[in-house]
């Protein structure tokens, strides 16, 4: 009797562990971040109830309005330009590799190699190559006979952002390109044969067959892109500082975050705000939310079909 | 399926099967192969070759930089060293408090990776083996983690840490990664369980197994594939995390690699070469290892992506 009930209960003890843990370390801070946000916060001290003015603060009062806008603003770029790299760039690179044979694996392996770096050390290896006086990258612009399109460009308000973007792109495009080939193996061979006979070019092969099978794949990745480029931070916080200098030029949600949350080193040790820190922490968590419902569903429906 | 047996004559119904015997079949069709179509291989490999080559080249420079004299990045920036020197690694172990960081890294991520493993083989055995109700429900919620980064509930987190009194201490991190790694880890683990044949189950039982041996010792060992994949897609993120340490930790004597890095970037800016020998034993590791077993590598980072 006593086994039989032990028995019954055994998924419990097996649960609890992961169940303990995941709830209180993760489920639980993930939604009091909401409760933090509609409180007044002396410190790391909560005070009384605020209603939405945390909110309020963030959304349409200076300086917290502008620079949220303009951190959306760099988050929406970055995602934008990386999606565009992912899907131009990338899917060709995919589709060749898909061919097979020794030589393009390699390719492989050299593709996907800097996604193994840690962001820090990406972050500080194109710091000292971007380094407008003694960098690698102008010196090879300067002996490509370029040089007069050398830059200081972490420095510079235009190309500082877009120098960020393609470093990590340079590190993650392995990633997106690895995932479409495992889509592109998962393709049976006789569609894109049948095709083939049926007289249709390599381009509309690939127009008319890949890309409808490859569809799914390529949401997927991108859906997960999106909460990747939306809560990017290291890269940022290493190579310009927690304010994304110059001028905010390269200020994305999280290092926003960061700074109103637990003080703007730049500032002289400010006391963070968690009230505020908490209602930024929620608008982006919506924003992910959104993207993740969309990803979730995409999964399930590949998962329906295989 | 006709068609795929006129075009492709010899070997054909081998494609039926899968993709990899489907490539197999694309061999066989050296008859189409015109000159154009060798130039177009050509133009093919090459560029393929030369964008690894531009992708690989800044890896290429950070471990050429890493044995050079100061003198030499400035002056030859895109020699070879002249001297293959040990010079800067030695500064980066002796003077800097690397050891300690690299220790501290392997404890943590050590720590944290076998504590995932243990814990979300349990959960996910569970999930797939037993009915009980809720079991859909709980599945759901495991997965409702999937996609929402841990960070954007930093402050709570934080809160919490420092209630219990667990701020400064690796505590903090391995329970914050272990619960992070659950989601994904779980969704992996049930797949694998949920596809093992039930009579295994029952032929334990009858052996006289109890309910954690009959996990342990026969049902576990049968998922290891799924158990070293979950391992390695956890590894490389702890490893290389920044975040929760830079909001965690204070204490010099804690930190893990790549927060101990920032320390050791701010101590020696101007001397690069001590910097790039450290860059280098930092990714050394991962590097080293992904090298080893890049297919491995790349199956399981992308597995959780595509299909778990």
């Amino acid at each position: 009797m006593l086994q039989r009930l032990f028995r019954r209960r055994t998924q419990w003890l097996f649960l609890a562990p992961a169940l303990i843990v995941y709830t209180v370390f993760m489920v639980y801070p993930l939604l009091s971040s909401f409760g933090y946000s509609f409180f007044e916060w002396d410190g790391y001290i909560r005070k009384g109830f605020a209603g939405l003015a945390n909110y309020q603060k963030v959304l349409f009062e200076r300086p917290y309005s502008e620079r949220l806008v303009g951190a959306l603003k760099h988050n929406v770029v970055f995602f934008t330009l990386t999606f565009t790299i992912q899907t131009t760039l990338g899917l060709f690179l995919a589709v060749m590799l898909n061919r097979g044979g020794r030589f393009l694996r390699a390719c492989q392996v050299a593709y996907f190699a800097p996604y193994t770096l840690s962001l820090v050390v990406v972050g500080f290896l194109w710091l000292l190559l971007l380094n407008p006086t003694w960098g690698q990258v102008n010196k090879i612009l300067a002996a490509a006979g370029l040089g007069r399109f050398a830059r200081p460009w972490l420095g510079d308000m235009a190309t500082a952002l877009p120098a960020i973007i393609l470093v990590n792109a340079w590190r993650w495009l392995g990633f997106p390109i690895t995932v479409y080939l495992a889509g592109l193996k998962g393709i049976p061979e006789e569609l894109h044969e049948a095709a083939r006979v049926d007289g249709a070019t390599p381009w509309q092969v690939f127009r008319n067959v890949t890309l409808p099978l490859l569809a799914p794949t390529i949401g997927m990745v991108s859906v997960l892109t999106f909460i990747y480029d939306f809560n990017a931070f290291e890269l940022i916080f290493v190579m310009q500082g927690s304010n994304g200098s110059p001028f905010y030029a390269t200020d994305v949600l999280g290092t926003f975050f960061y700074r109103t949350a637990f003080g703007d080193s730049t500032t002289g040790g400010e006391v963070g705000q968690v009230g505020l820190g908490s209602a930024i922490a929620v608008l982006m968590f919506l924003l992910v939310c959104a993207a993740s419902v969309i990803g979730v569903s995409l999964m399930w429906r590949q998962e329906v079909e295989m | 399926m006709t068609v795929n047996a006129a075009t492709a004559g010899a070997g054909s119904s081998k494609a039926f099967k899968a993709p990899k015997a489907a490539k197999a079949s694309r061999a066989p069709k050296p008859f189409k192969a015109s000159k154009a179509q060798g130039l177009g291989l050509w133009a093919l490999h090459s560029f393929m070759g030369l964008y690894a080559l531009v992708v690989s080249y800044p890896l290429f420079l950070m471990v050429i930089t890493a044995f050079k004299t100061t003198r030499e990045i400035f002056f030859a920036p895109f020699a070879l060293p002249s001297k293959w020197s040990l010079a800067n690694f030695a500064v980066v172990w002796q003077r800097a408090e690397f050891p300690v960081y690299m220790k501290n890294s392997l404890l943590v991520t050590g720590t944290s990776v076998t504590l995932i493993a243990c814990i979300a083989s349990l959960a996910a055995y569970a999930l797939a083996r037993y009915r009980f109700r809720g079991n859909a429900a709980l599945y759901v919620y495991f997965l409702a983690g999937l996609m929402v980064p841990i960070r954007l509930g930093v402050l709570p987190l934080f809160l919490l840490m420092r209630d219990l009194g667990l701020l400064d201490t690796h505590y903090s991190l391995v329970l914050t990664y272990v619960a992070s790694g659950m989601p994904m880890s779980v969704f992996i683990l049930t797949g694998f369980f949920r596809a093992l044949p039930q009579e295994l189950e029952f032929a334990a039982r009858i052996d006289g197994c109890t309910e954690f041996q009959v996990f342990y010792r026969v049902m576990l060992p049968l998922v290891r594939p799924a158990l070293a994949t979950v391992m390695l897609i956890n590894f490389v993120p702890l490893w290389n995390d920044f975040f929760f340490p830079l909001i965690f930790l204070r204490s010099d004597s804690l930190k893990t690699i790549p927060l101990g890095m920032t320390v050791f970037f701010g101590q020696y800016e101007t001397d690069w070469g001590v910097v790039f020998a450290g860059m280098l034993l930092a990714s050394v590791p991962l590097l080293v290892l992904y090298l080893l077993m890049s297919q491995q590598f790349i199956k399981g980072l992308t597995a959780g992506a595509v299909k778990g």
